[in-house]
């Protein structure tokens, strides 16, 4: 997956899974136009409120999931201290 | 003296002693001072960047917001995830560079990446302006707490001065250190004081969390959806993003990216940070709790009810525990200010005046001008009139101002001119100042437009002008940088640095 054409400059390169970082952020605000016609409440908490923390833990989980992903593609980059 | 007062006495005498040993065993060279000696490990950056969640603006205001108007609250809780998502790629970027040049200032970073002094002096302008009424902000905010959690034995007054003459101790004598290792103070005490209470008191008051939103529906029917004007969805979208991009714009929190080791420093922050800050949720808690118990508290006052509802509902000492938490919200981003304010000032504004300075004497000066804005802040919040208000409302608009220079210098190649940067800065600063000064809102500008882009907040104004005239001025003067590498018509020599 990684493409040595890149120049040794930047420790970490583009990768196609980075799009990721994007999903929390779209997903969280572009569902609360939808999210907000819920006026009922969902397991006892309004569903706004319920909709932004699921995405607030998604974030985080996303966050995990990049760093995995970025630590199996290259263990050396990510650890020079 | 009551107990609730020797409590919160007692936690600013140990936050200050704290702060004071976090000095033990260092030099304190400019980078020590302002930086940690860029030494800092996850957790101390933990530390630090936890800070922006928990100022006394979250403490007070974002359970004044949950309790004065329900849902739009919410946004607080948004737009630091998203800021975290941007963070993974974008803070270890900014610490790349920061080391390879050794940048201490959040301005530093525009001197050297568009080779140009007057960009740096015009970006240490815009961070004083932002900061300063910060610092008020986070003093104003002390001198509530206390008061308040004293049974107003102590006047506001008299607790701003306290905590300011603490403050100027401990960060002139320990700098960033005292910063970090009070943050750790502080963050045991919101987990046990902030979260505890916000599980505690919908439970006392109304026995369950769906009951006590199903109640206060019912009192107020709407309460925690949107309204469809005003605050509706295309406010709190607008909102978030532009407060997401403002959010690592603000000088000590982009500095305090310079304080770590490592660049993974950033990407382990990133994981941790979205689940930390959902304590701002138990915040939202105690705002909607008191809702139904201590109702009445409108405008401003909705600020209190927090502080409100734990008077009415605990001992002296409980009360105490929770005045010394919110004063420690003000004592950490207020000690971070500073060091910003007063690193920017000698750095970006003394240091290219008078040449020739040393960094040994950049940093005595750094220090010598703490207790002078400390001053200021202190005479601006017992003093200020409605000015300080408005800049207030200002301050993360002009810093989100910041975003389009820094994130377009990030590149390989160089796309944007210090010309550029400049004028798009300046554009931007003063569309903000004209927008906030007159009250235009995008109702005002555009009768005509459908209510969704009515609602839209209106920083974005301020952020399309300053990107149209970044990108024409930088088309116009584009050819000149390049035949002219020394620099062109803003820069001063390139070979000034003598880091």
């Amino acid at each position: 997956m990684a493409t040595p054409t890149e120049p040794r400059t930047l420790p970490l390169r583009f990768r196609a899974y980075h799009w990721l970082a994007l999903v929390p952020p779209i997903g969280m605000l572009g569902g609360v136009p939808f999210a907000n016609r819920v006026h009922t409440l969902v397991l006892g908490l309004p569903f706004l409120l319920l909709w932004i923390v699921v995405w607030v833990v998604l974030a985080a989980g996303c966050m995990v999931l990049l760093y995995a992903l970025d630590h199996r593609a290259a263990p050396d980059e990510r650890s020079r201290e | 003296m009551n107990a609730a007062l020797a409590i919160i006495a007692l936690f600013f005498v140990v936050a200050v002693a704290l702060a004071l040993l976090a000095r033990r065993g260092h030099e304190m060279s400019l980078e020590q001072w302002s930086l940690g000696g860029r030494g800092f490990g996850a957790i101390f950056v933990f530390l630090l960047m936890a800070g922006e969640i928990y100022t006394t603006f979250t403490f007070l205001g974002g359970s004044g917001w949950a309790y004065g108007r329900g849902a739009p609250a919410l946004y607080i809780l948004c737009y630091a995830a998203v800021a975290y998502c941007m963070s993974y790629f974008l803070l270890p970027a900014i610490w790349r560079f920061a080391r390879e040049r050794r940048l201490v200032s959040q301005a530093d970073f525009f001197v050297e990446k568009y080779e140009s002094r007057a960009l740096g002096v015009l970006v240490a302008a815009v961070s004083v302006a932002a900061l300063v009424p910060y610092l008020v902000l986070q003093l104003k905010g002390l001198g509530i707490i206390v008061s308040e959690a004293s049974y107003g034995s102590v006047r506001p007054a008299a607790a701003v001065w306290a905590g300011a003459i603490g403050l100027i101790v401990y960060v002139v004598i320990s700098g960033v250190r005292g910063s970090a290792w009070t943050a750790a103070l502080k963050d045991i005490m919101i987990f046990g004081v902030a979260v505890g209470i916000g599980i505690y008191l919908p439970l006392h008051y109304y026995g369950s969390y769906g009951e006590m939103f199903a109640r206060i529906e019912a009192a107020k029917p709407g309460f925690f959806t949107l309204p469809d004007r005003g605050s509706s969805p295309a406010w709190f979208i607008s909102t978030v993003l532009l407060s997401g991009l403002g959010f690592y714009m603000w000088p000590q929190y982009f500095a305090s990216v310079y304080t770590a080791k490592s660049e993974d420093v950033f990407r382990k922050n990133a994981m941790v940070l979205p689940l930390y800050q959902l304590v701002v949720l138990f915040v939202f808690f105690t705002g909607f709790a008191a809702v139904l118990v201590v109702p009445g508290l409108t405008g401003t006052d909705a600020d209190l009810s927090l502080l409100r509802i734990s008077r009415e509902t605990f001992s002296a000492p409980m009360l105490g525990l929770i005045g010394a938490a919110g004063l420690l919200t003000a004592l950490v981003p207020g000690s971070m200010i500073l060091i910003s304010a007063a690193t920017i000032l000698a750095q970006n504004v003394f240091r290219p005046l008078t040449k020739g300075m040393n960094d040994r004497q950049v940093s005595v000066l750094a220090r010598a001008l703490v207790p002078a804005i400390a001053l200021v802040a202190v005479l601006l919040t017992l003093r200020g009139g409605s000015a300080i208000v408005n800049l207030l409302l200002m301050g993360y608009n002009l810093v989100t101002q910041l975003f389009p220079a820094v994130i377009l210098s990030l590149g390989r190649r160089r796309v944007a001119t210090a010309a550029g940067a400049f004028a798009g800065i300046v554009a931007g600063e003063a569309t903000v100042a004209y927008i906030s000064f007159s009250g235009t809102s995008l109702a005002s500008l555009l009768p005509g437009a459908p209510e969704a882009v009515k609602d839209l907040n209106v920083g974005i104004v301020a952020l399309i002008v300053n990107v149209a005239v970044f990108a024409l001025v930088t088309l116009a003067t584009r050819g000149r940088t390049v035949s002219r590498p020394a620099g062109d018509i803003v820069a001063m020599p390139a070979a000034d640095v003598d880091r």
